[in-house]
């Protein structure tokens, strides 16, 4: 037992860090949204998989078949996150006019914001595997199987620290992702939006006294967590190289998980959750086996939840922390 | 007063109903076999399977090579014509009885290919058996459908007892495999092969590993992990090709360079279209089934162009066995049996090669062949390499 730790602890801890930084870019979009409308946005795995397939969409103009090196791949991979966090923010703002806008305005229940959330998630999922999938990706009849996804670039090791190969996927996946949570902290501490997002979060009311435009937060804060689940979304494209139409479920209830862990509505507390959520899956993976990861990570997490209700580092962006 | 006199109305119409229908049934005392115009007699012969469903690229190849071999006989036979009936099932074991009932009492079927699916010939064989009507399926594969006493009920597939043996031994032959590790998606089907293969491994004396993999996951990179570790010579994956395309794409990228082997689950295109063509490479796959898959075996090129002519496609996955099991009630009408219980009588005594395999039915109607075939993702393609018997890995 302790010899399988020691040889596979180096791998595991590489591809735990790799899929909770995935984790972490999709929980940052539940964490935002519930700071500022206290709503979990159900909706957002599908803000998801919209930006996977505007990726896929984007490569197969491209006409992209063999994988790219240098300044072709640079440039490959930045248009595609232009495109990826466009297509996802995109739709988490169409998202929020259409699915949260009518109800907030009436001042319907939370509840009720919830059933429209799980409504638009059905809706997203159907309308890829019954419609665009067959019809824009061309592949008729097989809107429910996968999509493969050429390959970018080829897989190299870039290191080695004793068993463990680093390669240069998962130092892009790790890199990108931490580089990406910085730009937002200091978007959300340091810009003037950004405080009305904070304002907005602590007190809705005095916010609007203060002169801050309610609908405009919020529109900026889908724009902002869709985004980031676009680059979370090309990111996992590169990587997994097969799509499907509900891609977007199992990952965004593991983002979610992320995000409570974390403390709900605590930007740093999305990064950390997500990282610590991989690693936990991976390890214990080494233990009892891979089909006993989801039983660990939220056993885990109750356990976190029983001792920080908060979660690890609690709701701060209310308390204008993160 | 008025819900005596409602009651009074059920019961009379009821009665009514009762007699009308044994009227019904009495004057429709119909022989099996309707003459036509030309003197020629025309029999009904059933295909059972989810035809429309989300399974039914297994069902429409078994069914077109049924319907080649109808239309074959059709061409060539003057006093019996056949009519081949489909029963679309849709894999529904409730939807199956439903359809069999239809085809027993209306139809009047002298015999039926299929139920396609283990689970529908679970519910429709004591029908079949009542009915005394012959049935072959081409794909039902669960073990115990044999142990059920059915006189008409038969199969031209090896069993699932028989695959997950017969894989193992091939690898542990070829390979020379001391290490092995299994990887299944912990589901019904995948989970079952795994445990008969690693079971088989075990008893050869090959170390065994094992892990499992959520079939809807995508991210398999602690599996990877593990295979790592344990270095295996070879790993099979018990489960369908969507997973085992996202599995061995991850493996590869991971390193690892042990031969990949899966079951019947995953013979398919697809599965190089999921993994890419790179890592699909040399995958090893077993299958009860025969696909000719380009073969230029002679009588497999000449069922394949026949196939092809006809439906303008390549036959899949239990086309030859679909053939294959209408040849059999064919060559019963041919020798001059015309009822369904006749048909049943002429098919235990049968011997001819088919294009799968020697068509030969033990006692209790499983196929006397057992034969597991191996293919292998070759340049992209997947190729039959031939029964595990012969088939020779490169």
């Amino acid at each position: 037992m302790l010899n399988d730790f020691i040889s596979q602890v180096g791998p595991s801890t590489v591809g735990g860090l790799a899929s909770g930084a995935i984790y972490a870019l999709i929980a940052l979009g539940y964490t935002m949204v519930y700071g500022v409308l206290r709503l979990i946005n159900f909706a957002h795995s599908e803000i998801f998989m919209i930006g996977s397939f505007a990726a896929l969409f984007v490569i197969m103009q491209m006409g992209i078949t063999e994988p790219l090196t240098g300044v072709a791949l640079v440039g490959t991979l930045l248009l595609l996150l232009i495109a990826s966090m466009a297509a996802s923010g995109g739709a988490a703002v169409v998202l929020e006019r259409v699915a949260y806008r009518p109800l907030r305005k009436r001042g319907a229940s939370r509840l009720a914001a919830l059933i429209s959330a799980i409504g638009a998630s059905i809706f997203l999922q159907e309308l890829f595997a019954l419609v665009i999938i067959p019809e824009v990706f061309d592949r008729p009849s097989q809107g429910r199987n996968q999509v493969p996804v050429p390959r970018l670039f080829d897989r190299e090791t870039v290191f080695s620290v004793g068993n463990t190969d680093i390669r240069n996927d998962h130092l892009l996946i790790i890199g990108a992702a931490v580089i990406m949570m910085i730009l937002l902290d200091v978007f959300v501490n340091r810009t003037r939006i950004g405080r009305g997002v904070r304002a907005t979060s602590q007190d809705p009311e005095t916010a609007v006294l203060m002169g801050v435009n309610i609908d405009s937060i919020v529109r900026t804060t889908f724009l902002v967590g869709g985004a980031m689940a676009g680059v979370a979304a090309l990111l996992y494209t590169m990587e997994f190289e097969n799509l499907r139409f509900n891609i977007g479920f199992l990952l965004g209830v593991k983002a979610f998980t992320a995000a409570v862990l974390g403390g709900i509505g605590n930007l740093r507390g999305a990064l950390l959750g997500g990282l610590a959520l991989g690693l936990i899956e991976n390890w214990g993976s080494i233990f009892f086996g891979s089909e006993w990861k989801d039983v660990i990570a939220f056993t885990v997490l109750v356990l976190v939840l029983l001792f920080r209700p908060t979660g690890i580092l609690g709701e701060s962006l209310q308390r204008a922390r993160a | 007063m008025r819900s005596t006199i409602a009651r009074l109305g059920g019961v009379v119409a009821a009665g009514t109903a009762l007699v009308l229908g044994l009227a019904a049934c009495g004057t429709e005392e119909s022989p099996t076999g309707a003459q036509n115009g030309d003197g020629a007699t025309t029999l009904k012969i059933g295909f059972m399977g989810d035809l429309t469903g989300a399974n039914s690229a297994l069902m429409i190849p078994p069914s077109q090579g049924a319907q080649l071999a109808v239309d074959e006989f059709n061409a060539k036979s003057t006093n019996v014509k056949v009519e081949m009936v489909k029963y679309d099932s849709q894999g529904n074991p409730d939807q199956a009885v439903t359809q069999a009932q239809k085809a027993v009492t209306e139809d009047k079927i002298v015999a039926l290919v299929g139920p396609g699916f283990s689970g529908e010939s679970r519910n429709v064989g004591p029908i079949l058996e009542q009915a005394k009507i012959p049935s072959i399926s081409a794909s039902a594969t669960n073990p115990a459908l044999a142990d059920n006493g059915w006189k008409f009920w038969h199969r031209v597939v090896a069993n699932d007892d028989v695959q997950g043996p017969a894989v193992a031994d091939f690898l542990v032959q070829a390979k020379s495999a001391k290490k092995a590790f299994v990887v299944d998606d912990a589901q019904e089907y995948g989970a079952g092969l795994g445990d008969a293969v690693a079971k088989e491994f075990e008893a050869k004396g090959v170390k065994v590993e094992r892990d499992k993999i959520d079939p809807e996951g995508s991210d398999y990179s602690s599996t990877v992990t593990k295979v790592k570790a344990a270095s295996p010579d070879v790993i099979f994956f018990g489960g369908y090709y969507a997973p085992l395309g996202r599995l061995l794409k991850q493996l590869r990228d991971g390193g690892v360079t042990a031969v990949v082997s899966s079951g019947d689950g995953s013979v398919d295109k697809a599965l190089v279209e999921g993994a890419g063509k790179a890592a699909a490479e040399d995958a090893v796959l077993g299958c009860p089934c025969l696909i000719p898959f380009g073969s230029d075996v002679p009588e497999l090129k000449a069922f394949s162009d026949k196939y092809k002519a006809k439906f303008g496609g390549d036959p899949l996955i239990y086309a030859t066995e679909g053939y294959d099991a209408m040849t059999s009630f064919l060559n019963a009408i041919e020798a001059g049996n015309t009822t369904s219980e006749k048909i049943n009588e002429y098919i235990s005594t049968i011997d001819f090669k088919g294009v799968s395999k020697q068509i030969k039915f033990n006692p209790n109607g499983e196929i006397a062949a057992s034969v597991i075939h191996i293919y292998q993702v070759k340049d992209g393609n997947v190729t039959w390499l031939g029964d595990t018997s012969q088939a020779q890995l490169s």
